[in-house]
């Protein structure tokens, strides 16, 4: 039989599936899944703690449910071991199955820093709902937690646990919060808000040593510093999981590497999702892997339709200080210019010929990504706006 | 009235306070928002969301 396998029950794998689904309900699918194959929204792992959601809580749809739905066959609490690419045939936990075209959705691992102490082992993430639901074991005394990164996810789960009546600390070694993303005027806009609900911040340094202390921990910083927590989470960025498609001969390089069709080095193959590298970018997010899916889902059902990503701008869920931001290359050629600021900042990113490639909205100004995204690649008025107190 | 939630990433649509800040009034029906809307934090159409509980 003539079959899709999709590998992962992410967002990335069910969305794919569910795209091909308003599109060709015949095509035999298989989805195989390490996980229990239950379907949950991921990025609610970094904002359910102060709505006093557990695991079973986040549920959507009970993996038995989606596969009904779907009408797919689903093989959960399975490991693919191998790609036999001459043969179309994976090696799995379950035994062999043949594939007549691979989809890789299999996400990403958060990288781990590497800390001393007696206790570098009790540092945790959060990456999936195991986790989660492992986490919120964890938490029972617990008064004091120190994330480890300040970024999307780090400023997330601060705001989600100072929200929910924990006092957090926060340990960076970059300058400000979320600086891969936007620049310092901006980032530095989350530092009170979040102070004043119970954020404390660590910047220009990191954790050295996690030793046990009583019931909880102490940690060193590389400045000397000491902070007594109760529980240490990372999360300081994800690493794509290539290892099945590199051990199979796939071009891999940061991602698996694919084109605008989603196709890798072999054409019967695929990926999306956070694995992947799409012609030479690796684009977490949810927006991006949305518009993949559906181009995605079309090539599957016989319409060969590269991907075309329109503005995505990414939406940072901290409510004590929201922000929006549609973020620019690190070697992007440009200024960042201030349009507003009066409890929080509208920036715009202006290139060589004075048009607008990015923004960043924080605070009152988050909600107006839309209006803003229409005016990119416009050349937008010299000075600031009538609002503006430089 | 109903609340409404994005299976992507979570976003809630209460029925009751409507989304002022995208044009869609307080007391606006879940069927009356039109097909061509998505969801402001993910982007997935309206076709995509699940109801859930209140």
């Amino acid at each position: 039989m003539k079959q899709i396998v999709v590998l992962g029950s992410g967002l990335a794998g069910y969305s794919v599936i569910r795209e091909l689904r308003k599109l060709d309900r015949d095509i035999p699918v298989t989805l195989v899944t390490r996980d229990s194959g239950d379907y949950y929204s991921k990025p609610m792992l970094s904002n359910a703690f102060a709505q006093g959601k557990d695991a079973a809580g986040l549920v959507l749809t009970r993996a038995a449910d989606m596969a009904a739905q779907l009408g797919i066959t689903l093989l959960a609490k399975t490991e693919v071991q191998a790609i036999d690419r001459a043969n179309k045939k994976l090696a799995t936990t379950a035994g062999e199955l043949a594939y007549d075209r691979l989809v890789i959705a299999l996400g990403a691992d958060p990288i781990r820093i590497p800390v001393q102490g007696d206790a570098a082992d009790a540092v945790m993430s959060v990456n999936d709902i195991a986790d989660y639901a492992q986490l919120r074991k964890s938490v029972q005394g617990v008064a004091h937690i120190t994330i480890m990164g300040g970024g999307l996810i780090g400023c997330e789960f601060a705001n989600d646990w100072a929200t929910a009546g924990y006092k957090v600390s926060v340990v960076d070694p970059g300058p400000y919060p979320l600086a891969s993303l936007m620049p310092e005027q901006a980032g530095r806009q989350l530092l009170a808000p979040l102070a004043e609900i119970g954020v404390d911040w660590h910047f220009g340094t990191s954790v050295s040593r996690v030793d046990r202390h009583e019931n909880g921990y102490t940690l060193t910083l590389a400045d000397g510093t000491q902070l007594q927590t109760d529980l240490v989470l990372s999360a300081v960025g994800l690493r794509p999981r290539i290892a099945l498609a590199q051990a199979a001969g796939l071009a891999v390089n940061r991602g698996i590497k694919v084109d605008a069709s989603l196709r890798s080095s072999d054409a019967a193959i695929f990926a999306l999702g956070d694995c992947a590298e799409i012609e030479g970018k690796v684009q977490p997010f949810v927006l991006p892997i949305m518009n993949a899916a559906r181009a995605l889902a079309k090539t599957l059902a016989g319409e060969e339709t590269p991907v075309v990503f329109p503005a995505m701008p990414v939406v940072v869920k901290t409510p004590a200080h929201p922000v929006a931001v549609l973020p620019v290359a690190r070697d992007a050629v440009g200024n960042w210019q201030l349009r507003a600021n009066s409890d929080g900042v509208k920036m715009a990113f202006l290139d060589a010929d004075a048009r607008m490639s990015g923004f960043v909205l924080t605070g009152r100004y988050a909600a107006e990504r839309n209006e803003m995204s229409k005016l990119l690649g416009q050349p937008l008025p010299a000075g600031t706006s009538h609002e503006a107190k430089v | 009235m109903k609340v409404w939630q994005c299976v992507v990433c979570g976003f809630i649509y209460d029925e009751t306070k409507g989304l002022p800040e995208e044009g869609i009034k307080p007391g606006t029906k879940w069927a009356d928002i039109p097909e061509n809307w998505a969801c402001p934090d993910c982007g997935v159409a309206k076709a995509d969301f699940e109801m859930i509980e209140v």
